[in-house]
């Protein structure tokens, strides 16, 4: 990255209207508040559970909270942020849909990316009789902390269950957009999507 | 006021402010005149804006750092955070360290002398509040030419001044630190309190609090520290630091020290009921057990915190049951509905509320890390 946007982060950036309030779940290092802080003047915040992280956020000047996705949004009013993002978090989340109506309930609109199960290289892997591995993926099946991996598809389908409206959808591989097939040749997926009135 | 000795010990002298305008108390009592002790370290910067405010706990003072002299045992309360290099660099910031009100380490207190009688003011002190210190600390700041703090920031009750501060003159800190605190006491809290005052209220020595020539109630307030440091530790670190081990191997059948940790309190008890004024551990109780920003406010902490206009770092400790984390989180999510900057770290230890004294690496990396981003 070194000091170059990330094609994720850039994307986000451009959904994200300037001067709106962001709260980051799984914020990590703090490097995307950094960026839509100095990129959008938000007024953003993260959580985050890492003590590493937390740290990296204090040292970027990101305001960050300590706490568990799962159990500690109950405290943050509703409708108190323009925007919450879940990035590359939401394969990690034991109660998935629990956590996208936590965060339409504290946010008008959601953002989340994921790594898209159904890209190609993950199908190719798996007819080889292996589980994926990718550069979103970067894990072995024995130590990967994703549990609830989704094509973009399958996302779509839960979205029109929990009728949320979706606004955008990027796909990017290697950086990347993809247009054509984005199921098949899309490796990270991001979506912003509201609660449909 | 600080320098380096050829030791390289860090010798501090403290210093007194005496103020001549009567403070109007909380309570509506009035104190005609007061002095209050403090102690300061670094340098104040030309443009007057690198002043940190220490804010002292129960049984702090205002030596937060460095040694008095030569051949004192121990530096100040908290020296692994406060001095050169340090988390809370002095190199970078001018740190004032100062005694409350009320106190007992050389700032008007119960012990002083009442003009009016010739005689100490024992129990006839008045009660004082958080909101009074506040008021005594920032009269402190003006006659230190500090119009405005990088910082205020304090553990325990001393979180619950900084937090004060924010409330009480928004205008006058651009960050508050609040450690291992609360936003008011909960029953429990409440009645670790009373049982401790009750052990000093019911001393035979206490003689309605005019001791002073007498004995004075060691007793009671042995009791109430050894009470009180209970609550301070977790019961991880007391299972782990002395467990079930005894002094001599095996049970006595007796009611003297047995077990370690009995040793260990009664030590803890005998020096502090030393060292302390039992009339300033009453009055400390009763500012916290008083503290409650949000007292007859429809919109409760939110609506309290209203008025900040600080950025805040607010710590809390997992093993801390006294002040614990869920108490933190109440003072980070009222002060996310009022849209102040906020960061908060939970930091993972087992001591117990008495971590926020202790040199973690991690607490002091974000304390660290924090004071660095300060812009002067």
């Amino acid at each position: 990255m070194n000091g170059i946007s990330r094609k994720d982060f850039a994307l986000i950036g451009q959904w994200i209207k300037p001067g709106s309030r962001v709260l980051d779940l799984g914020c990590g290092d703090g490097a995307l508040l950094r960026e839509l802080k100095d990129t959008r003047s938000i007024e953003g915040y993260g959580i985050e559970i890492d003590d590493a992280n937390i740290l990296a956020c204090a040292q970027k000047g990101v305001n960050v909270i300590q706490g568990d996705l799962e159990h500690d949004l109950f405290g943050f009013e509703d409708q108190s942020f323009d925007y919450v993002i879940l990035s590359r978090t939401l394969q990690t989340m034991r109660n998935t849909e629990c956590i996208l109506k936590e965060m339409l309930r504290i946010g008008r609109q959601g953002i989340v990316t994921f790594p898209n199960f159904g890209y190609w290289k993950n199908r190719l892997q798996i007819w080889q009789g292996h589980m994926p591995r990718s550069a979103d993926m970067p894990y072995q099946w024995y130590n990967t902390p994703n549990i609830h991996l989704c094509t973009v598809r399958d996302f779509e389908d839960l979205c029109a269950q929990h009728d949320f409206a979706i606004l955008e959808r990027a796909v990017l591989t290697n950086g990347r957009s993809v247009a054509l097939l984005p199921n098949l040749l899309g490796s990270l997926a991001i979506f912003r999507f509201e609660q449909r009135r | 006021m600080t320098h380096h000795e050829p030791t390289h010990r860090w010798i501090v002298t403290p210093q007194t402010a005496r103020f001549t305008e009567p403070l109007v108390l909380q309570s509506g009592a009035v104190l005609n005149g007061y002095e209050l002790v403090y102690e300061t370290y670094g340098q104040l910067n030309a443009s007057r804006t690198n002043a940190v405010l220490i804010c002292h706990a129960l049984s702090g003072n205002h030596h937060v750092a460095g040694y008095h002299g030569e051949h004192d045992k121990k530096p100040g309360w908290w020296d692994n955070m406060i001095g050169p290099g340090k988390p809370i660099d002095t190199d970078r910031f001018f740190v004032i360290g100062v005694n409350n009100l009320g106190g007992c380490h050389g700032s008007t207190g119960p012990a002083s002398t009442n003009p009016a009688t010739g005689q100490a003011f024992g129990a006839d002190f008045p009660l004082v509040t958080v909101e009074d210190w506040v008021t005594a600390q920032a009269r402190l700041a003006e006659h230190l030419g500090v119009e405005r703090f990088a910082a205020v920031v304090g553990g325990s009750l001393g979180g619950m001044q900084a937090l004060q501060w924010s409330i009480q003159y928004p205008d006058w800190l651009d960050h508050c630190l609040v450690i291992a605190a609360a936003p008011k006491l909960t029953a429990q809290n409440i009645a670790f309190n009373d049982v401790a005052r009750q052990a000093i209220l019911t001393d035979p020595d206490f003689n309605g609090g005019h001791y002073y020539g007498g004995p004075g109630p060691k007793r009671g307030l042995r009791l109430a520290r050894m009470l009180g440091h209970i609550t301070y530790l977790s019961d991880d670190v007391m299972g782990s630091k002395f467990g079930r081990q005894l002094k001599n191997g095996s049970y006595q059948f007796g009611y003297g020290v047995e077990f370690e940790i009995e040793s260990y309190l009664r030590y803890q008890g005998d020096k502090f009921a030393e060292s302390f004024d039992a009339n300033t551990y009453l009055l400390m109780t009763k500012a916290l057990d008083y503290f409650d920003p949000a007292l007859d406010l429809d919109g409760g902490l939110a609506e309290a915190l209203r008025p900040a206009r600080a950025d805040f770092l607010a710590v809390a400790f997992t093993t801390d049951w006294r002040f614990s984390p869920a108490r933190t989180r109440e003072i980070v999510h009222a002060l996310l509905h009022n849209k102040r900057n906020v960061s908060y770290a939970e930091v993972t230890h087992g001591h117990g509320h008495d971590a926020f004294l202790m040199a973690d690496a991690y607490y002091h990396g974000v304390v660290r890390a924090y004071m660095e981003k300060i812009k002067l």
